[in-house]
């Protein structure tokens, strides 16, 4: 979260928050994702997979949204533009390319041109077995085309599409030639979907190639076939766990799952483009393949392992299926509260076929997708997706020059993440601080960060050892006349941070940029001791920062745009989704957070118990409790900002009383870092205990609840009003340039719901009108906290008004 | 019709340097009657062997440098132990190079240099590979106990580490085989090297049976004098390779792919196979040598060392060296009457001398203006390669110099080509000039 930012703080750099954080990262991938599904064997193990879509979304990427189709249909019947084909020694090789785009999508004209080739594929005697492959550099099929879905007016209409598919996929399944599917490249949603129909599947061992279902990413369900015919390929428990997580799984894993059958080394140059070749080649050995299928010299069927053997058995007995459905769906509803349709109906739809049947089970899966479609959900993940891939592009244009050399100051907690995420992507990195041990500490952060790759295989440890020697940790500024950009990440503090940009700035050449690692502190200020402001930037990272997907920028009016335009190539290069905010106190988004928590605190103070008032917070979507999220990012950080925040705007910010902070301090209860906060932490226990220090604290600051505002729900919506109204103000302000951005930073940076899709996607589907009156009810009790601002008044009055189109 | 000699290749002010003399024992498939050996017998037969076809009085050897890849632990400086198992001085000095399979270029282009600078007059170079034993190590874990019960004082302290032994401590380490930045086989990069290249299996299958046929031409014909006569203890006098052996492209196509399976294409009739060999050269100022009375066989002329990728260039050293040894010399690849390419695999000869006769490959990869052109094959590797006469790894280079050498002389050529690749991505060119007959 934003506030964590904080202990930035060179050497000081606590270690214990960064375990916490990641609590946070998982609970939110988690959540979207109701992870765990291979657990119904397994133990629980929660997936540390990146947050809400780190590696699947992003690479969910290609999911382009065109919206070229609707043009073409007369044209498609001239020709086929996008599947083409040709026979080879008695093999059909059926080529896919969509011109129109960079990736290949199901759309219309896609699955028109394939029909077409296929019936004439079928129609030619001399073809004895085929092959389907993708011209299209990295990418076999990517998924179908959202904009198809986002079209449809009704749950019917979204079925149809469903149904076309299932078709399409069930006549390959059913042909009498088999079908190879060689995939290179992005293979997900039904681009998988289709691989699996066909009867064997090679696939390049390319970086690219990844293969997934992510369609419970985006609220809804494999459509075409994939609840059908993963279970029956992969078992149930890693059925579940494919299409729950939607995870991606690149070739040599897909290998040792049984869902391709045969693997491709890439190619390095040759005699023409690599990834030309590798097509070629990746064909030349389909072909060999589907004549070995053709001939019986090659056989479809896998060989099963023992365990594989022992499994299939014990899932051939009703009783343990039902066991099966009921521990996901369990597991599915403690993960997802309930507040997410797609994993149970996944889960629906992959009984209905177990145990009723293909035709039961192809109808529940067309008839949930269709649902799924139409849900506020899919609506909000889709959004997000979206949202994500528009907060991938530098909208400032190139920078003048690359950042190829930069220096981090202060090698805590924060500082070591931002050099881990920078010397990963090759660039020469600089770490420096102001004591040996604070170095070497920063230094063993990124060592670790990087072994735990390796050791997940990810990456070797040759390639770690590489990236590794990009670093550069120092105590002093040597060689800083030649680094492009500095970003400090010192202590939060102004002087500190004064004191620093003197320093850097007597050494740096003229073209070097010094970002800003700051959560609250205004860029504008610290800018104000520089000699040259149009080169300085806030950079607000988040921790954990390998982990953290979010990179929020600050500008001043003073920041030139090439500025911005090299931080956010350089947060790019970092594998940032990035959001540019307007300056002024807490930015965008510690600015949403901090009335959010001195709103919790009120809460507390009225009698609601840390428990009660986290599974409240999680009740609502949010990934991490607010008494929890107080002690993650530190009780003496939350009242410091607080403070901070509260002085810069007055009574709005008011609320919980910051003394209670103040004495928890006092009695060290300053989160988990010294063990004890709301709940007391110790390394044995998982099960934390509520501090009873701290409820004596709250007793003694008690306040009474006004009974009209106090129910459940009513303690739900004073904390998201809260928050949804100050990034509405936000917006107002011009603090954020757009809805996009914000539903971004606080879905990414602060666990905003991600069901919700945002603040302002939620004003949209829930209503402003509806919030605005349950903020009046609640400004009757407790006064201008909850006076909605006049752009959420604007959007009351006029309910056509909408923040998304 | 003899073709008018060219330029020579001296250079003003830099003493010319000589082969004097090239031997190799026979090369032997691991595992046969070499066997019972250790790397260091075989060292001191090429050497001693040296001696006496030279009769070169070993006080007038002024240093010594080996190559050897995989080390014998006991001898560590394999140079110095053979040498003196050799019965050479005790006061020459004596040191061991390792360059993977260009380790004996390593050593010959070191005396070189030695020799070039003036600092010696004489040097003896070589390299040996002894596969048919090779070290295979206790665990990092039984290692760490081991030591750690070295420094244990106390019984209990003992006892207690014994304790700590498990099953697994027992599992041994073998040498790596594969590339140590890359975790990969040798013989997998070939194989995607050959599928970057697009050379087919029946390319590779037909360029190995060459090497075999050409190679038991040579050997029929007498023309492989390099050897000199091993005898094994307690066995039989060896004076001949024993892999060569040709075969017929229909046994060949038979085989299933040894690396990249189901559908690689090198296997291990295509490749160079394991072998035990040692080769050594006498290296000289031609002052000295016809000083000494010598008739030295061959110039060694410019060399260069190249490196690129290991991983998807791991075997392509020879397209990068051969072009800049080339300028180096002033000389086209027209101008050269021999070539002599390290045979790894089949798929790697081929795909290097694809990569060479490529625009893509020279503009996209080497940063040059247009491709260097590849070695016409009649004057290509005319008496076998490695994938015949054997590779052991270290030895192999100082075969191939050799080798030129006598090609030169034999067929009354002037200028010759050695080229090389090696593990880790690295490459070697050197050119060879025929001395005045």
């Amino acid at each position: 979260m934003a506030l964590m930012t904080r202990r930035g703080a060179g050497s000081a750099g606590g270690g214990p928050r960064s375990r916490s954080q990641r609590v946070h990262a998982r609970a939110l991938a988690s959540r979207v994702c109701a992870s765990g599904a291979r657990t119904a064997m397994a133990s629980a193990r929660v997936r540390a997979a990146g947050a809400l879509a780190r590696s699947a979304f992003s690479r969910y990427g290609h999911f382009s949204a065109n919206g070229r189709r609707s043009l073409s249909a007369s044209a498609a019947l001239l020709a086929r533009t996008h599947v083409n084909y040709e026979v080879k020694d008695n093999v059909a090789v059926i080529r896919i390319n969509d011109p129109t785009s960079k990736v290949n999508t199901l759309t219309r004209q896609l699955q028109d041109d394939m029909m077409e080739v296929l019936n004439e594929v079928w129609g030619n005697s001399a073809v004895k077995s085929a092959v389907i492959i993708s011209t299209k550099p990295g990418c076999f099929i990517a998924g179908a085309n959202i904009d198809m879905i986002k079209v449809c007016k009704s749950a019917e209409e979204v079925s149809k599409l469903s149904k076309e598919g299932q078709m399409m996929f069930e006549k390959i399944e059913k042909s009498p030639i088999p079908f190879v599917a060689a995939v290179n490249g992005t293979c997900m949603g039904g681009g998988l979907e289709f691989a699996i129909a066909c009867h064997y599947r090679v696939a390049t061992k390319s970086k690219k190639t990844v293969m997934a279902l992510p369609e419970v990413m985006l609220g809804l369900l494999p459509g075409a076939g994939g609840t059908q015919r993963m279970p029956k390929m992969l078992g149930l428990p890693t059925a579940f766990d494919v299409m729950l997580t939607g995870r991606s799984i690149r070739a040599d894993k897909a290998k040792k799952m049984g869902l391709v059958h045969h693997v491709i080394d890439p190619l390095g140059p040759g005699v023409k483009d690599p990834e030309e070749r590798l097509i070629e080649y990746l064909e030349e050995v389909a072909v060999g393949v589907a004549k070995g299928l053709a001939k019986k010299t090659v056989t479809v069927e896998k060989k099963k392992g023992l365990m594989q053997k022992v499994q299939d058995a014990v899932l051939g007995i009703p009783l343990v299926r039902n066991q099966v459905y009921k521990t996901v769906t369990q597991k599915v509803m403690k993960q997802t509260k309930g507040l997410y349709p797609a994993p149970l109906s996944i889960i629906e739809a992959v009984q209905a076929g177990v145990e009723k049947g293909p035709a039961e089970g192809y109808h529940v899966e067309a008839v949930n997708f269709g649902k799924l479609a139409m849900t506020p959900e899919s609506r909000a993940l889709i959004g997000l997706y979206q949202g994500q891939v528009a907060c991938k592009k530098n909208n400032f244009g190139k920078p003048e020059r690359e950042v190829k050399s930069l220096a981090v100051l202060g090698a805590g907690l924060m500082g070591a993440g931002i050099a881990q995420v920078t010397v990963d992507k090759g660039v020469a990195t600089i770490l420096k601080d102001t004591t040996t041990e604070g170095l070497a500490r920063g230094h063993d952060q990124v060592y670790k960060g990087l072994n735990d790759k390796a050791k997940k295989k990810s990456i070797t440890t040759f390639e770690r050892d590489m990236t590794l020697s990009f670093l550069k940790g120092q105590l002093d500024y040597s060689g800083f006349e030649k680094v492009d950009m500095v970003i400090e990440a010192v202590f939060e503090d102004l002087s500190i941070k004064h004191k620093v940009l003197k320093e850097v700035e007597a050494v740096i050449p003229p073209h070097c940029i010094f970002a800003s690692n700051t959560s609250a502190l205004p860029i504008r200020e610290i800018a104000a001791a520089s000699k040259r402001p149009e080169k300085v930037i806030g950079m607000h990272y988040f921790s954990p920062v390998d982990k953290m997907q979010l990179l929020e920028i600050i500008t001043t009016d003073k920041t030139s745009k090439d500025t911005t335009a090299s931080a956010v190539a350089v947060g790019l290069k970092q594998g940032k989704v990035i959001i540019v905010v307007g300056d002024g106190p807490g930015f965008y988004t510690t600015r949403c957070l901090a009335p959010t928590l001195v709103e919790g605190i009120r809460i507390l103070q009225e009698g609601v118990g840390p428990k009660k008032l986290d599974s409240l917070t999680t009740g609502f979507g949010f990934p991490v409790g607010v008494s929890t999220l107080i002690d993650e990012v530190g009780v003496d950080v939350a009242a410091h900002v607080a403070e901070d925040l509260g002085k810069a705007f007055g009574s709005r910010f008011g609320g919980g009383n910051v003394d209670v902070l103040k004495t928890m301090i006092q009695k060290g209860f300053k989160g988990r870092k010294s063990g004890k906060g709301c709940y007391v932490y110790s390394a044995k226990k998982k099960d934390k205990q509520v501090n009873s220090g701290t409820e004596e604290i709250l007793k003694a600051f008690k306040l009474t609840a006004p009974p009209a505002v106090s129910g459940d729900e009513d303690v739900q919506y004073r904390l998201v009003s809260r928050f949804v109204n100050e990034a509405a103000l936000c917006l107002q302000e011009g603090i954020l340039a757009d809805p996009v951005q914000g539903d971004i930073g606080a879905v990414f940076g602060l666990g905003f719901p991600p069901c919700l899709g945002g603040p302002f996607r939620f004003l949209d589907s829930f209503g402003a009108d509806k919030l605005v009156q349950k903020m009046k009810r609640y400004e009757d009790a407790y006064g201008n906290q909850f006076t909605p601002c006049q752009l959420l008044l604007d959007y009351a009055k006029d309910p056509s008004k909408k923040f998304h189109k | 019709a003899l073709k008018p000699l060219g330029k020579t290749l001296s250079k003003p002010g830099v003493r010319n340097v000589v082969l004097v003399e090239g031997v190799r024992t026979p090369f032997l498939q691991a595992g046969t009657t070499y066997a019972d050996l250790m790397a260091h017998d075989l060292a001191r037969g090429a050497l001693q062997g040296l001696l006496n076809r030279t009769a070169f009085p070993k006080e007038a050897v002024d240093y010594i440098v080996y190559g050897t890849v995989i080390q014998e632990v006991k001898t560590s400086n394999v140079a110095r132990e053979a040498a003196l198992g050799a019965g050479f001085s005790d006061k020459t000095p004596a040191h061991t190079v390792t360059m993977a399979c260009i380790s004996s270029n390593q050593a010959m282009t070191t005396a070189v240099g030695l020799v070039a600078s003036g600092q010696c007059d004489a040097v003896v170079a070589g390299g040996v590979e002894f596969m048919s034993d090779v070290p295979i190590r206790h665990s990092r874990k039984m290692r760490k106990m081991m030591l750690s019960l070295n420094r244990a004082r106390t019984l209990g302290a003992r006892l207690s580490l014994l304790g700590s032994l498990r099953l697994s401590h027992l599992v041994p380490e073998l040498p790596a085989v594969s590339e140590f930045s890359t975790a990969e086989m040798m013989g997998h990069s070939a194989d995607r090297l050959a599928a970057a290249f697009g050379i087919s299996r029946l390319d590779q299958d037909e360029f190995a049976l060459r090497s075999h046929v050409l190679a038991k031409k040579a050997q029929d014909e007498g023309l492989l004098t390099d050897i000199v006569d091993f005898k094994v203890p307690g066995k039989d006098i060896v004076s001949k390779d024993n892999g060569i052996r040709p075969s017929t492209m229909e046994q060949m196509s038979k085989l299933k792919p040894a690396f990249i399976k189901p559908h690689g294409t090198v296997t291990a009739a295509n490749s160079s196979y394991l072998t035990d060999g040692a080769s050594a050269v006498l290296i000289m100022s031609e002052e000295k040598a016809l000083a000494m009375g010598y008739k030295p066989k061959a110039y060694l002329r410019d060399f260069v060392y190249v490196s690129q990728d290991p991983k998807d260039q791991l075997l392509l050293g020879p397209t990068y060296a051969i072009p800049k040894v080339l300028e180096r010399s002033g000389l086209t690849l027209a101008d050269i009457d021999a070539f002599e390419f390290h045979e790894a695999f089949a798929g790697q000869v081929l795909a290097n001398l694809t990569a060479m006769e490529s625009d893509w490959f020279a503009q996209n990869c080497m940063g040059r203006k247009a491709k260097v052109g590849a070695p016409p094959m009649e004057k290509f590797n005319l008496w076998g390669g490695s994938l015949s006469l054997g590779h052991p790894f270290a030895a192999t280079g100082c075969r191939l110099v050799t080798m030129v050498a006598h090609r030169l002389k034999k067929e009354g050529g002037q200028y010759g080509l050695v080229a090389a690749c090696a593990a880790g991505g690295q490459g070697h060119a050197m050119l060879v000039e025929a001395c005045p007959q």
